[in-house]
């Protein structure tokens, strides 16, 4: 044997790449739908927290005095009074807190239960999963509402405790078919395998080679199952089924809907508290659809692509072709790609189709 | 080689991905051509940006890419006139595609259809370019199995059913489908093993004789090239750095890079001698340096590297008008350098 050639094996170390300052660079650079929605549920949050320190009355404070009963926003008070003289806007300082509370302890309990349910099945597979797999269609295929409203009509006590328990059993399998059938696709992968080859345990393999992978589809699952919860409590509560002792967004409107707010024009009364629930809607979808661009880069570099060739590109469409001199044609503004990119395609699709 | 314009000229062919940062400069002001009939190989190391430019030629990259600069000129016999590819719309990209340049792709594994069986996904292709009944399409499938040296039992069979180099054979008898001028054969025998390999290529070989196309095969295999093709063109850093014949690439490579990848494998001829690899890695693309991009790599190297105009010039000992490079320093004569490049120095010292 001649003598082994001399081999170079480390490649220089590549220049670093320019990032900026690593916080406000990542934010920054998150899509501007995660950002609004960040910023919008950041405010309902922070009404959440202190809402309840900083209300300027008791909610349940009943003002005897006739002038005050219905009276509509002023200086003292800022959303007006209810039927009973009681203060709107510290109703609904003291309600967003507790719609919030409890729609994120539903979101929290219901993805545990799902992403459970829902990798343990797919990877013990067998018997295990035919049996959670059959669980999950049962509970998926009742008709949520009409069981909601009789466990909650039959329950000796309905309190925000009930409510929570109820929603959470009721919200996971959806999530669980999701991650059960993702599971199953990293399941199979090569990586899996070496991990099993390397003599990973079972518990390792499942909670750090697997469900990583599933980051961003059980953040979706989160948030999807936060939005069902606000609308499900806030519709149980509209029809009395919750504890109309204390405020919540639901049982607001119970009130004003009870003693005819409508039909006596005052809508100080339910506006806000419909508003809130909204907004809070949209700032979870908003936060739901930048999550998704988040977790698959192909719909940020898409949506990048879009603005430098100047032409919206779909992804069947050919190469494109920058020629010298010619103007950009279909250009959008920043608006309109904001707005294109809710368009239901985009979240089917690998690439954006405005 | 042969007379007559070329059936696919690539002029001045730049091609990037836009990328949040900077531009990455995938494909760089490259020229070339492809005769009718010819095998023309691309050579090059991973990321030379050889695949990127056969996509592009046929408008198959998706956006981020885009092609910046350039014409791709396509003349075909069954097209009247010569055809600008990159003027057209996706209505005559998908008449020129598969019809008159068939695509044989990397992986056959994830390039068939796991669902559908062979026949089906030969006949889709032949479906989607020729109009013929459905039974007369069957047969066709049929013989062009029996071309590719596969029992026609395997019609029916489904892609994971077939060994890798059966399926990379139902890949060149799905490219040859529509009977097109032009197939691009991007390392069509990568995956497979050496004797398969070159089953393979001797029937590649022997189709094109007998159906008279024209091959464009993408490879980093060099040693495969020199016994399989006609011209060769090197690419590196997305730039042709030299084409030539076969012949001229091994016995005068002209170009320190051609050398370098020459002297990378061992011959099966000839005196025993030390294997060199070449040094470094590729430049970063989306800052390509000024001058030669190889000039880290480069034992040959040079202050005047750093500036030079990098584009293809015949090299002035070769009696073929054809054979150019890119770098205007080093002849085929030239001695090797006694010295590594300075780059592979400092790895040495430290």
């Amino acid at each position: 044997m001649t003598a082994a050639p001399p081999i170079i094996a480390e490649p220089p170390a590549l220049p670093a790449p320019d990032v900026k300052p690593a916080r406000l660079g990542q934010w920054r650079r998150l899509p501007l739908k995660a950002k609004s929605g960040a910023i919008l549920l950041g405010v309902f949050v922070l009404a959440g927290i202190i809402g309840p320190q900083v209300s300027p009355y008791d909610p349940a404070y009943q003002n005897p005095a006739p002038s005050l009963a219905l009276h509509p926003p002023d200086a003292a008070h800022l959303l007006g009074t209810t039927q009973s003289g009681q203060d709107v806007l510290s109703q609904l300082l003291v309600g967003i807190r507790l719609t919030l509370e409890l729609a994120l302890i539903v979101g929290l309990v219901a993805t545990v239960l799902s992403v459970i349910v829902g990798v343990t099945a797919a990877f013990l597979g067998g018997f295990w999963d035919e049996l959670l797999s059959l669980a999950s269609n049962v509970f998926l295929v009742i008709p949520q509402l009409p069981l909601l409203i009789l466990l909650l009509g039959y329950l000796p006590q309905k309190g925000q405790a009930a409510t929570i328990v109820v929603l959470s059993v009721l919200g996971w399998p959806w999530g669980a078919r999701v991650i059960r059938a993702q599971t199953l696709a990293i399941r199979g992968r090569d990586f899996v395998a070496a991990a099993r080859e390397t003599g990973e345990s079972t518990w390792r393999i499942l909670v750090v080679e697997i469900v990583p992978n599933e980051i961003s589809l059980i953040a979706a699952s989160f948030v999807n199952t936060v939005l069902y919860a606000i609308g499900a409590s806030v519709a149980l509560a509209f029809i009395g089924l919750a504890d109309l002792s204390s405020w919540s967004l639901g049982t607001m409107l119970y009130w004003a809907q009870s003693q005819q707010a409508l039909q006596l024009g005052a809508w100080w009364w339910f506006i806000p508290p419909g508003l809130a629930v909204a907004l809070m809607g949209t700032a979870l979808v908003l936060l739901n659809t930048g999550i998704d661009e988040l977790g698959n880069p192909r719909l940020r570099d898409a949506n990048h692509a879009v603005r430098v060739a100047g032409r919206r590109q779909r992804p069947a469409d050919p190469t494109p072709v920058l020629y010298a001199g010619t103007a950009p044609r279909g250009q959008r503004t920043r608006l309109g790609r904001f707005a294109a990119s809710f368009s239901r395609s985009s979240l089917l699709d690998e690439g954006r189709r405005p | 080689m042969s007379a007559g314009a070329p059936v696919l000229d690539i002029t001045d062919f730049s091609v990037v991905y836009r990328t949040p940062g900077a531009d990455v400069r995938a494909v760089n002001q490259v020229n070339l051509a492809l005769h009718t009939g010819e095998v023309v190989g691309l050579a090059g190391e991973s990321g030379s940006g050889k695949s990127t430019l056969a996509y592009a030629v046929c408008r198959l990259l998706r956006a981020p890419a885009l092609i910046t600069g350039g014409s791709v000129t396509y003349r075909g016999r069954r097209v009247a006139g010569p055809t600008d590819v990159l003027q057209l719309d996706t209505r005559e990209l998908r008449q020129l595609r598969w019809r008159e340049i068939a695509i044989v792709f990397q992986s056959a594994m994830n390039a068939l259809n796991p669902v559908l069986n062979v026949r089906d996904q030969i006949t889709d292709a032949i479906h989607a370019h020729l109009r013929m009944p459905r039974r007369a399409a069957a047969d066709k499938a049929a013989s062009l199995l029996d071309l590719v040296g596969i029992p026609r039992t395997r019609l029916r069979s489904y892609p994971h059913e077939l060994s890798g180099g059966m399926r990379q054979r139902v890949m060149i008898a799905m490219a040859l489908a529509a009977d097109p001028e032009i197939i691009i054969m991007d390392e069509p025998t990568t995956a497979l093993d050496v004797v398969v390999q070159r089953d393979i290529l001797a029937q590649i070989v022997e189709l094109k004789e007998s159906l008279d196309f024209t091959i464009l095969f993408i490879t980093h295999d060099l040693s495969l090239l020199l016994e399989l093709a006609d011209r060769i063109a090197v690419m590196y850093a997305g730039q042709l750095m030299e084409v030539g014949t076969a012949a001229e690439l091994h016995h005068e490579p002209a170009h320190p890079y051609s050398r370098g990848l020459l002297n990378s494998f061992p011959s099966l001829h000839g005196a025993r001698r030390d294997l060199a690899g070449i040094p470094g890695t590729p430049p970063d693309l989306r800052h390509p340096p000024e001058g030669c991009p190889f000039v880290p790599r480069c034992g040959y190297s040079t202050d005047a590297c750093r500036t030079v105009d990098m584009h293809l010039e015949r090299v002035a000992s070769s009696p073929d008008p054809e054979h150019v490079t890119a770098c205007p320093f080093v002849l085929p004569r030239t001695p090797a350098p006694e010295r590594l490049s300075a780059q592979a120095e400092q790895e040495f010292r430290a």
